[in-house]
């Protein structure tokens, strides 16, 4: 090719002005292709708060609803139960919930409004498996000074039965408590913690 | 003389598309060294099984559903009422367990040989990058059956994302499309693993065997045999890859096939370890089940992951004990590439990491006891150990002298007169009173031959380690 009497620096400017352009066009076509891997509008409107009916729970009972596609568990605690929960301070990594995520009025001890009354988003705050609920005392496989608790299956993590979890295990902070009120003495609602008015 | 119309027809081709040139160039003149061994198998065997894989995976597209609510009930329907729908899953279910074994073991073929050292560190990294995008296919491939293993696997797995300081809980989000593992994800993955990744995955085994291709390839001695060329340019040491190693491969080709299909008849599920038993349970978003484990392909990485008691730190490490691998042609500083001319120090440190990745695969596969966390840490520090330390000890290395020409290792048959004798060494001919009162002459164990032949062979195995 003859470049001769050709002014080579605007074919340069050229060149770059091109794939100046060209990469802006390609970023902004890459918004709506990443775009639409994000959670669609339907998936975003699913989790409308569930009520659960607590009237007929034992002490000691623990049941299971979905809540936005997870598991949420109610306990309800024996008074045995909820004396553990003071033994335990110096075993746990947040014994005082500051580092997890709880409603304010949960934000103590038992992390519950009621005492006896636990809710818990059931996923394990390491990677997401839902824990095993393991009442019994001593339990072979977890040592003989086990007081109860949950303990995830899939990497060990240890919860006591206030979802907070152990030292020395994989999760890094406390279960989720959900959002949620009592609208009588038996019925909750999961997913809000306060009513349209009072918030309004 | 007039070309016949055969002739003619081909030739119209041949100016258009460089059939012939192909050929001869990757196959008839492609010259591989001559002392190829069993190790040499899985290269062509990987691409066997991409081909089963992507035959027996585009039969059961043709009947899965990639929807929650019916995924499950659609991989019974296979198995239970299309015609043969049982043998094309299994095929393609055992194909994948066939891929990791036949990957790992190439992999460390390259390990052994020193096949990742310069000239060959692209083959290397695009064997890495392959590798990558196997695991990538695998876990996306596990999550379609929409059992309870597939949904709470995909949910650690992708978990680990979260773990990413400032954007990982975005960064799921992102990959699931949901805030749980729903409909959403199944469907996505679904893309993945049946366009996505599989394209990918070609690309680079095209780039893999080009950049082979180009620099040829390594052999049981690490010499570079184009270093000695006769008269004609040929490598003294080369031999036509067709019909040399064609012909042997198709050997080899038989030997997998037999093993393959008594997998897939006889233990399509390998005891749990190719298919989960948890996994013939319909997904259940509410329940963990009670012991979770990935596939035994994974099962040294997700040990390495619950040895870190920490989440960050954790990933970091299973991540890291991948990235280990691509930085090999880096780390080991011995100018030998043959494991059989290299030092006792890399013997015992390759001997050591093998050992160490099994063991982390087998713990993988159990709960996480106290011991089972205490013996993963040991071995993770190993596999680790192994790499990290590598550009120290490989300098110490006291190497032997490499070959000019490739060496000629005893054959089988070579080997026969040695085995017989063995035999002969380890029975002793006894004589026994039968009821009948003759006399009979029975083969016996002999105690003190079966311990001679034990410390000879100790003896060897330490004199080769050294």
């Amino acid at each position: 090719m003859n470049n001769e009497g050709v002014d080579t620096s605007k074919r340069q400017f050229l060149t770059s002005a091109l794939s100046v352009v060209g990469a802006v066009g390609t970023g902004y076509l890459a918004v709506p292709f990443l775009s639409q891997m994000q959670p669609s509008a339907k998936a975003m409107a699913a989790g409308a708060p569930v009520e659960v009916d607590i009237s007929k729970m034992e002490t000691g009972q623990l049941i299971r609803v979905a809540w936005r596609g997870k598991p949420v568990w109610v306990l309800n605690r024996t008074p045995a139960a909820l004396e553990t929960l003071n033994t335990l301070e110096y075993e746990l990594a947040d014994p005082l919930s500051n580092e997890s995520i709880q409603p304010e009025n949960s934000k103590n001890q038992g992390r519950s409004i009621k005492p006896e009354i636990f809710i818990a988003v059931g996923l394990c705050t390491h990677l997401g498996c839902s824990p095993t609920f393991r009442p019994e005392l001593a339990a072979p496989d977890l040592g003989d000074d086990w007081l109860g608790g949950f303990f995830c299956p899939c990497h060990g993590s240890k919860f006591d039965l206030a979802g907070r979890v152990y030292r020395g295990v994989p999760a890094p902070t406390n279960m989720d408590v959900p959002p949620h009120r009592y609208i009588t003495d038996t019925h909750i609602i999961i997913g809000e913690e306060t009513t349209e008015e009072q918030s309004a | 003389m007039k070309p016949t119309r055969t002739e003619a027809c081909g030739n119209w081709i041949l100016s258009r598309f460089p059939v012939t040139k192909l050929w001869n160039e990757h196959m008839a003149q492609y010259y591989a060294p001559k002392n190829f061994n069993f190790w040499y198998f899985f290269g062509s065997l990987a691409l066997l099984v991409l081909v089963n894989q992507l035959i027996t995976g585009i039969l059961l597209t043709m009947n899965y559903k990639p929807d929650a609510q019916l995924a499950f009930d659609s991989v019974e329907y296979i198995m239970r009422d299309v015609n043969w729908g049982w043998l094309v899953r299994y095929m393609h279910s055992t194909g994948a367990s066939a891929f990791f074994i036949v990957v790992y073991l190439h992999m460390f073929r390259g390990i052994m040989y020193g096949s990742f050292k310069q000239p060959r560190e692209l083959i290397w990294i695009f064997g890495m990058l392959i590798y990558v995008c196997l695991m990538a296919e695998a876990f996306m491939g596990y999550l379609l059956p929409w059992g309870q293993m597939s949904y709470w696997g995909a949910q650690v797995i992708i978990s680990l994302f979260s773990a990413i300081p400032v954007v990982g809980d975005d960064l799921s989000l992102w990959f699931r499309g949901d805030y749980v593992i729903s409909d959403a994800t199944l469907n996505r993955f679904f893309a993945f693993h049946v366009i996505s990744v599989p394209l990918v995955l070609l690309l680079l085994i095209f780039l893999h065997i080009v950049a082979l291709h180009e620099v040829g390839s390594n052999n049981p001695d690490g010499i570079e045999i184009k270093d000695k060329k006769g008269a004609d340019g040929i490598p003294l040491d080369g031999i036509p890859f067709h019909p040399y190693y064609s012909v042997k491969d198709i050997v080899g080709v038989g030997v997998f096939l037999f093993f393959f299909a008594a997998v897939i008849f006889y233990a399509p599920e390998m005891g749990g370890y190719f298919l989960e038993s948890a996994n013939f349970i319909p997904a259940d978003p509410l329940k963990t089940p009670e012991h979770i484990a990935p596939v035994w392909y994974f099962t040294p990485f997700y040990a390495i992951l619950r040895a870190v008691p920490d989440k960050f730190a954790g990933v970091i490490a299973m991540g890291g004990a991948i990235v280990v691998l691509f930085l090999l042609p880096w780390l080991d500083r011995s100018p030998i590439k043959s494991v059989r001319y290299r030092g006792g120090i890399y013997k015992k440190a390759l001997a050591l990491f093998v050992i160490s990745f099994v063991a982390l695969g087998y713990l993988g596969t159990q709960p996480a006891t106290a011991g089972a966390v205490l013996a993963a840490r040991v071995f993770t520090a190993i596999y680790f150990g192994f790499f990290l330390l590598m550009p120290i000890y490989t300098r110490w290395e006291k190497t032997k002298p490499v070959p000019e020409r490739v060496t000629e290792q005893p054959s089988l048959e070579d080997r026969i007169p040695a085995v017989i004798e063995t035999f002969h060494e380890v029975t002793a001919k006894k004589s026994f009173t039968d009821t009948e009162g003759n006399t009979v002459e029975k083969l016996r164990p002999n105690p003190s031959g079966i311990a001679n032949v034990l410390v000879r062979g100790l003896k060897k195995l330490k004199a080769s380690l050294d």
